[in-house]
């Protein structure tokens, strides 16, 4: 089973060289740590900045330079910043290649579902909906089932969409998963995981071709 | 020479904004938020205001100290989760809602203050975003029609600005603030540093001072951070 740096680590392994990408807020912005190395791929941060580096050196924050978790950053050299219309801009025109976020619910169709909980949680969309409207890639960095062991993995999303038809690939606490013909196909298990474990813990369709290897994390 | 849009303070900049006007108040989290205005704003105590902001400020500062005081009726945001107060008032139906997505709101307000009435984008298609808006389908993919916001007055924060308004934003202070001061019918920007005309750089200028019509030197400014987080050298 993978832990939230383990998710980060086989989502990194996704990175192709020469790649915009925008990292969401929690397991995502981990990616960042684990770029393989020989590629250069350059962050986006919603809120105005290409080029996005690591956190400051304490004493050095920057109260003006921060991400989009509002977490203060520091910026890499021939990083560029941009207001909110240009950054969507990036975004919507789809000139990122790469989306990484998190969820609560992902349906068998691709459909997303993670910024409301109706009558608990009202936290806002921020740039999610903008985000998997307009991407040619999507990764969700998530857990395989909630708190209570149910699965995140569903037939239809029964929390209020994010999105439609737009995910294609899970990384989960148990696996690697692809979306295609309205299902989830196994790509990979986690290490240790067994198929049957990963069965157990996705509600929604899923497709198993022939033996399932697990995943490879260096 | 060219016009000249200082006032005295932020008290001065404020005059005219009365109960039940539409603020657009620029600033991503509590970066590149208007401070000196948003105080005043709480000492004027208008009320029923539209606020129009990416965030609501936290539980003790920036647009939550307006909602301390229930000065808001309605919210046009995107993101609201730092602000236990905000959370309660909406969940009790004292406060008015309305959620859009980041890249919508922004290009928004930079229609608004560019003369475009309304425009198509896929964000939100198929949620609740969508529901009483007009769908259209281009290059077989289906979009939304989202209409230009505008405001009475809307409210930036500019690193640098100079008498005839020009405006030059630090690093993502700048986040809303250009489209906002575009799209307010009166629009205030208070600086850390006001400079003489002909002391930017007209190249490097991020608002041209024909959309400020109001601009003074900001004071005492705490630009608090939200969420500290550094690494260890070595």
């Amino acid at each position: 089973m993978l832990d939230k740096t383990g998710i980060a680590k086989r989502i990194a392994q996704e990175l192709q060289d020469g790649w915009y990408v925008n990292l969401g807020i929690g397991i995502p912005t981990l990616v960042a740590n684990y770029v393989p190395k020989g590629i250069t791929v350059e962050f986006q941060s919603e809120n105005g900045i290409l080029g996005m580096g690591p956190f400051p050196y304490e004493g050095e924050e920057d109260a003006d330079l921060i991400n989009a978790g509002k977490q203060t950053v520091t910026l890499m050299p021939g990083a560029s910043i941009f207001d909110s219309a240009t950054s969507f801009a990036m975004i919507r025109g789809q000139h990122v290649q790469l989306t990484v976020l998190g969820a609560m619910e992902v349906a068998q169709n691709g459909d997303i579902a993670n910024w409301k909980i109706p009558g608990k949680m009202v936290k806002g969309m921020g740039g999610a909906m903008d985000l998997v409207a307009s991407a040619e890639n999507i990764i969700l960095a998530m857990m395989h089932t909630n708190k209570k062991g149910e699965s995140k993995l569903l037939p239809s999303c029964t929390l209020p969409l994010t999105g439609v038809n737009c995910v294609t690939r899970i990384i989960t606490n148990l696996a690697a998963l692809e979306i295609k013909d309205n299902a989830f196909y196994l790509l990979e298990r986690a290490p240790g995981v067994s198929v049957e474990e990963i069965k157990a813990a996705t509600a929604g369709k899923l497709v198993i071709e022939g033996d399932t290897p697990e995943m490879k994390l260096v | 020479m060219a016009i000249n849009k200082v006032v005295a303070n932020a008290g001065e900049a404020t005059k005219g904004i009365e109960n039940g006007m539409t603020l657009m108040l620029g600033g991503f989290g509590l970066c590149g938020i208007p401070e000196n205005c948003i105080a005043e704003l709480v000492k004027l105590n208008v009320k029923d205001l539209t606020c129009i902001s990416n965030n609501a400020g936290v539980d003790d500062f920036g647009l939550g100290l307006l909602l301390h005081q229930k000065q808001i009726k309605k919210m046009i945001s995107s993101y609201v989760g730092e602000n236990d107060e905000f959370e309660r008032q909406m969940l009790s139906g004292e406060l008015e809602v309305d959620l859009i997505p980041q890249g919508s709101l922004a290009e928004r307000c930079r229609a608004g203050g560019a003369g475009i009435p309304a425009f198509f984008t896929p964000a939100g298609y198929g949620t609740e975003v969508a529901e009483g808006k007009e769908v259209r389908e281009f290059n077989g993919k289906p979009h939304i029609l989202e209409h230009a916001l505008t405001a009475d007055f809307a409210i930036v924060k500019a690193w640098k600005g100079d008498t005839a308004g020009n405006l030059v934003y630090k690093a993502t202070a700048r986040n809303f603030n250009p489209m906002m001061a575009m799209a307010g019918k009166i629009t205030i920007a208070e600086v850390e540093e006001l400079v003489p005309e002909g002391d930017l750089d007209p190249n490097h200028v991020h608002t041209p001072g024909i959309f400020v019509q109001r601009i003074f030197q900001g004071v005492n400014y705490e630009k608090r951070i939200e969420q500290r987080t550094v690494r260890q050298k070595g």
